[in-house]
């Protein structure tokens, strides 16, 4: 329990030169990157040599950053059909890994790393970790799954990169991450949030948090709001750090926020984000939301041009307070594809959560939003766990309690919700990636 | 702790999920935990068992290792000759005495029944029924009824 005070803070920059780079400068060595990299695709993967003959751009034509928006974009979808190997741009012999996500069709999005691209998402990481204010004396317990989903590695290289001691503890089985957290004198974890959120409650539920030497956590990997993160911070006196990224583009660390907590910091040296009118791709200016979209300017294995990631957000390029120039992305305020569309009104997961934290008691932020349609009209029914301290054995108090929550639902959603009420502690916590919507419509 | 004279109810939120009944009363009888008298009342979303059982303690803790929500609930067990008219004659000073009755189940105890009321004032409700004559069953008594 080592929690600093934001007047208390001492920022480290990993790599000052680049993180605190002018834009003039940053825009440069982006332009040169990205000159070489359409040369690169265009040169060997006849995918984009297809789609860029398709438009009529040449390589020769990208003279600059500034004509990022000649080029093709890149979807999901194109992965796909490409999968597993059809996308790289180097012989497959230079390939020391692959890591991917599964997707809810079924089918595996896969990514496929050289050395360097390794050696570059492992320097994101270590960024970002000293953004939480860690070093090479820290010991990092990551509680990310190893395996194909890119969490637990993404964190291991980083922890490797800065020096620090990885403790690879992997997903599951909570009562032995405590006891390792404990044992080994972990300094700080890394997991999913709403993950982070269920181990700060066990740790305190068993009485050890005291006995924990954790100062950060870094979290990412599903959306999660304010009161989430105050939640966590709160139960276990500490820093938390939300951290960004997907397995096309290099997995996490594509971007994370310092402790000013004004936005995620996006490694633009390597990522150049780009934020579009999700209806018409024109770019929006800054602090307007619309679709973030990358161009991997050094990748090697896979290298993506536009790609779009579904995200959306808004960007800031103005110098943030810790120093850094590198641009900010704002938390998620959802998923093009997570959005739904309920009765015409678009509901987003997290605005179902941030109602109910809003609440202040009496329901915990753990939720279940079910769609259904019964005679041609959507109805959204919110399975919510009742607050241990706020059960009653008095149905006439439940009542009340779930019409609150329907009526706080009701005034943040701008559609009326039917709520059941369920046990405390039933609805699934995720070592993974929370699932919040089930969709039983047949659209 | 109880106010003198109240007793405790082991009052159990139950999911409407299959077995989830069954489940609650299996680890109260591996437990050794008795059950002296049970309402279970239903909503569409969830039922509410409350029960008067021979250790209440016990019998919360075991329900709250297995996961259940399990909580003790102060209420008061009213001893009710069998005779017509007695419970409405208690009802009647309760009611003058100006208390809620959230909800109220019976069960038979020897010779006597007992009515087990809860209020939100347990402590005056006694206070009602023992200056008007009525007795009020102790935790004791109450938690080894019928044995």
């Amino acid at each position: 329990m080592a929690g600093v005070a934001l007047e208390n803070w001492v920022e480290q920059i990993r790599d000052p030169k680049i993180e605190c780079m002018s834009r003039d400068e940053m825009s440069a060595l982006q332009s040169e990157r990205l000159v070489k990299q359409v040369k690169n695709v265009y040169d060997h993967v006849e995918f984009y040599r297809k789609k860029m003959d398709d438009l009529g751009v040449e390589p020769g034509d990208i003279k600059g950053i500034e004509d990022i928006s000649k080029l093709p974009f890149t979807t999901k979808e194109d992965l796909r059909d490409h999968y597993p190997f059809g996308l790289l741009a180097v012989p497959q012999e230079q390939i020391v890994r692959v890591q991917g996500t599964s997707g809810t069709t079924g089918k595996l999005t896969l990514a496929s790393y050289t050395q360097r691209d390794v050696d570059v998402w492992g320097e994101c990481v270590a960024r970002g970790l000293t953004m939480a204010g860690l070093t090479s004396k820290d010991r990092i317990h990551i509680c990310y799954g190893y395996g194909l989903f890119t969490g637990g590695m993404g964190l291991d290289y980083g922890a490797h990169a800065l020096g620090a001691m990885a403790i690879p503890m992997s997903a599951g089985n909570t009562k032995r991450q405590l006891m390792c957290m404990e044992d080994f004198g972990a300094t700080a974890f890394a997991c999913t949030p709403s993950y982070a959120v269920y181990l700060a409650e066990a740790a305190q539920e068993a009485g050890i948090v005291d006995r924990l030497q954790i100062k950060a956590s870094i979290n990412g990997a599903e959306p999660w709001t304010d009161e989430m993160r105050k939640k966590i911070e709160s139960i276990l006196h500490i820093n938390t750090f939300d951290i960004y990224g997907l397995c096309e583009i290099t997995g996490p660390g594509v971007a994370m926020d310092c402790i000013h907590h004004k936005g995620l910091h996006v490694h633009e040296d390597f990522f150049y984000p780009e934020i579009l009118n999700p209806v018409d791709q024109t770019p929006c200016a800054d602090g307007e939301t619309g679709e973030l979209v990358f161009t991997t300017l050094v990748k090697e294995g896979m290298p993506l041009l536009r790609y779009r990631t579904k995200d959306l957000t808004s960007i800031d390029h103005t110098t943030c307070e810790c120093g850094r120039t590198l641009p900010r992305i704002q938390k998620f305020t959802g998923r093009t594809d997570d959005m739904k569309v309920i009765r015409g009104v678009n509901v987003f997961p997290t605005q179902v959560e941030a109602a109910l934290l809003s609440m202040g008691g009496g329901v915990a932020p753990h939720y279940l939003m079910i769609v259904d349609r019964e005679n041609n009209l959507d109805v959204l029914t919110v399975m919510v766990e009742v607050d241990e301290k706020y059960f009653s054995d008095e149905i006439r108090k439940l009542d009340e309690l779930k019409s609150r929550v329907a009526a706080v639902l009701k005034q943040a959603l701008g559609v009326s919700v039917r709520v059941k009420l369920v046990e405390p502690k039933t609805i699934q916590r995720s070592e993974g990636k929370a699932k919040r919507v089930i969709d039983n419509r047949v659209l | 702790m109880s106010i003198n004279n109240t007793i405790q109810q082991l009052s159990v939120f139950l999911e409407n999920t299959e077995g989830r009944l069954d489940e609650v009363l299996d680890i109260l009888a591996k437990n050794d935990v008795n059950i002296v008298a049970l309402s279970l009342a239903d909503t569409s979303d969830y039922g509410m068992l409350r029960m008067i059982v021979s250790e209440p303690q016990k019998g919360r803790a075991a329900l709250k290792d297995a996961g259940i929500t399990a909580m003790l609930t102060d209420v008061v067990a009213l001893r009710v000759p069998h005779a017509t008219g007695s419970l409405s004659k208690a009802m009647h000073q309760i009611v003058e005495g100006d208390v809620n009755i959230e909800y109220m189940y019976a069960f038979a105890n020897g010779t006597d029944a007992a009515a087990v009321l809860k209020s939100d004032d347990p402590g005056r409700v006694i206070d009602i029924l023992k200056g008007s004559g009525f007795d009020v069953y102790s935790a004791d008594e109450a938690y080894r009824a019928n044995r």
